[in-house]
């Protein structure tokens, strides 16, 4: 028999990075919309046309407009996401270390994590006020549960040889957490803040839209009642754009202290 | 320092895995334990150690701890256990840290340590750009940090590739001729223990007995692979675990 070359079966079943792919498939949909908004087989009543949502958020930005409603938001985002991670990750912690605090704390977490919580911001307007108490306690409350379960679950993959490691050289309890359980829960905690702070997004505009009179939400509730799309869209590339920043701070985040992993 | 087993029972749930077990460690040698998988040894190591307390039975330690020791009993692990996110230097630091030592001192130990274990080029890398081999010297290099007074090593050369375990293991040879020190050697891997045994102590399949202690008198400096007497011996402790080994080896894993 005549030798053949063998056919190569391997490869495949590994994504790789493509840089640039993302961003013209992004570019092929706005110009897509523009070709149809403009053409007229896509009518101004479906979708606005994307120019003109550039140019309602460009006008937006000059009157500065803009920024009365992107900064309550972000304050309200910053301070609520920030008082739900930091206990979130306490509470994770304790959760992963003490077994009676996993016994006691585990099935309230559970009981709290599927409650929409927007559900209950009528009760927080009666504990915390009607104005921005109510509205960091809501995203703070809403960040809270998913960080607890990304934290303890981090704490509980910590690879339980380093830790045997640790015990073995004599290290102190407080050594082995702080030397070895947190650093190397981290990477988990990390990617528990992308959902952590996506779902603080998500209830910051519920709230705005429930009972604010600046911010993002209120904007986009207010755009949607009259009907006005360019700026209704105009407000919802500002939630995408929001959404986009903190994954890409989360990431540098990571860059930075998990260059070990690499 | 010594150690002594003194009747060592244990079971995992109603099985057991060591039955028994009476033994002692002379100071400034090395003992290494040998037997067929699941036989318990790691668990008399960890046992020894104190990372785990058998059901019956004592571990005894005699003798005064070396002048200088952080740390008495110090393991060496089969996964070199080094935490990934810190420097050969940092993990080496890692043991030192708690003890309230000056930063000079600290600095003075990892040098002297990566010096003898050939490691100082490797300072500031980290383990993942590190070799197997590489690892498992800087795991060496963190266990002579603590000065300690027995080592406790558990299969350190199992992850290795054959040519750096025959590396490895002259490596050790030479620390122990450049400063005796006492060590447990738990291995599943003949050639080791004839090559680093002053004394091999043979355990049976599960549960785990001692069969025999043997004592090998040639000094580690002179053996190499190949030496008759040792290629001699090694096929005498196979032909005690051989049967052992294929029994083990056919029972169904009790999970």
């Amino acid at each position: 028999m005549a030798e053949q070359h063998v056919p190569f079966r391997g490869g495949g079943f590994r994504p790789q990075s493509k840089r640039g792919v993302g961003v013209l498939v992004f570019v092929f949909v706005l110009l897509f919309l523009e070709w149809g908004t403009r053409a007229g087989w896509i009518t101004n009543l479906t979708l606005p046309r994307p120019s003109d949502v550039g140019a309602t958020l460009f006008d937006l930005a000059q009157s500065g407009v803009l920024w009365t409603h992107l900064g309550p938001s972000l304050t309200r985002l910053i301070v609520g996401s920030l008082l739900g991670v930091s206990a979130g990750i306490g509470i994770g912690v304790l959760i992963g270390l003490f077994s009676y605090v996993r016994a006691g704390l585990v099935p309230v977490v559970a009981a709290i994590f599927p409650i929409p919580k927007i559900a209950l911001l009528p009760l927080f307007v009666i504990w915390f006020g009607i104005d921005e108490g109510s509205k960091y306690a809501l995203i703070a409350l809403g960040t809270f549960t998913p960080t607890i379960v990304a934290t303890y679950g981090a704490v509980d993959n910590v690879d339980r040889g380093l830790i045997r490691m640790g015990q073995s050289f004599g290290l102190s309890w407080l050594s082995i957490v702080r030397k070895i359980v947190l650093p190397g829960a981290l990477p988990g905690i990390l990617s528990g803040l992308r959902v952590s702070l996506a779902i603080g997004i998500i209830l910051l505009v519920a709230a705005e839209m429930l009972g604010a009179e600046y911010g993002v939400g209120a904007y986009i509730l207010q755009a949607g009642s009259l009907y006005d799309l360019e700026r209704l869209f105009a407000g919802v590339v500002i939630l995408s754009a929001l959404g986009v920043l903190t994954s890409w701070i989360i990431g540098s985040f990571e860059k930075r202290l998990l260059a070990w992993r690499a | 320092m010594d150690l002594t087993l003194d009747h060592l029972t244990h079971r995992y749930g109603d099985m057991l895995v060591l039955d028994d077990v009476s033994l002692r460690i002379p100071a400034g040698e090395i003992l290494c334990v040998i037997g067929p998988s699941g036989c318990g040894k790691s668990t008399l190591l960890r046992m020894l150690g104190g990372l785990e307390q058998p059901d019956q039975g004592r571990v005894l330690q005699g003798g005064e701890a070396p002048e200088g020791c952080l740390n008495p009993l110090t393991f060496v692990f089969q996964d070199f256990a080094l935490l990934p996110w810190r420097s050969v230097a940092g993990n080496i630091s890692l043991v030192l840290e708690d003890h309230g030592l000056p930063k000079a001192e600290i600095d003075q130990i990892i040098d002297s340590v990566l010096a003898r274990t050939k490691l100082s080029d490797f300072r500031d890398a980290l383990p993942r750009q590190l070799s197997g081999g590489m690892k498992q010297r800087v795991a060496i290099a963190r266990a002579l940090a603590v000065n300690p007074a027995v080592m406790l090593l558990d299969e350190p050369l199992s992850a290795l590739d054959a040519q750096t375990r025959e590396l490895l293991m002259e490596d050790l040879v030479s620390l122990w001729a450049r400063q005796p020190f006492t060590a447990v050697y738990v291995t599943h891997n003949l050639a080791e223990a004839v090559r680093l045994g002053h004394q091999i102590a043979v355990l049976s399949r599960r549960p785990g007995r001692i069969r025999e202690v043997i004592q090998i008198d040639l000094p580690l400096s002179e053996r190499a692979p190949g030496l008759p007497e040792l290629d001699a011996l090694q096929s005498r402790l196979w032909h005690l675990m051989r049967d052992e080994a294929l029994a083990a080896d056919q029972e169904l894993v009790h999970g």
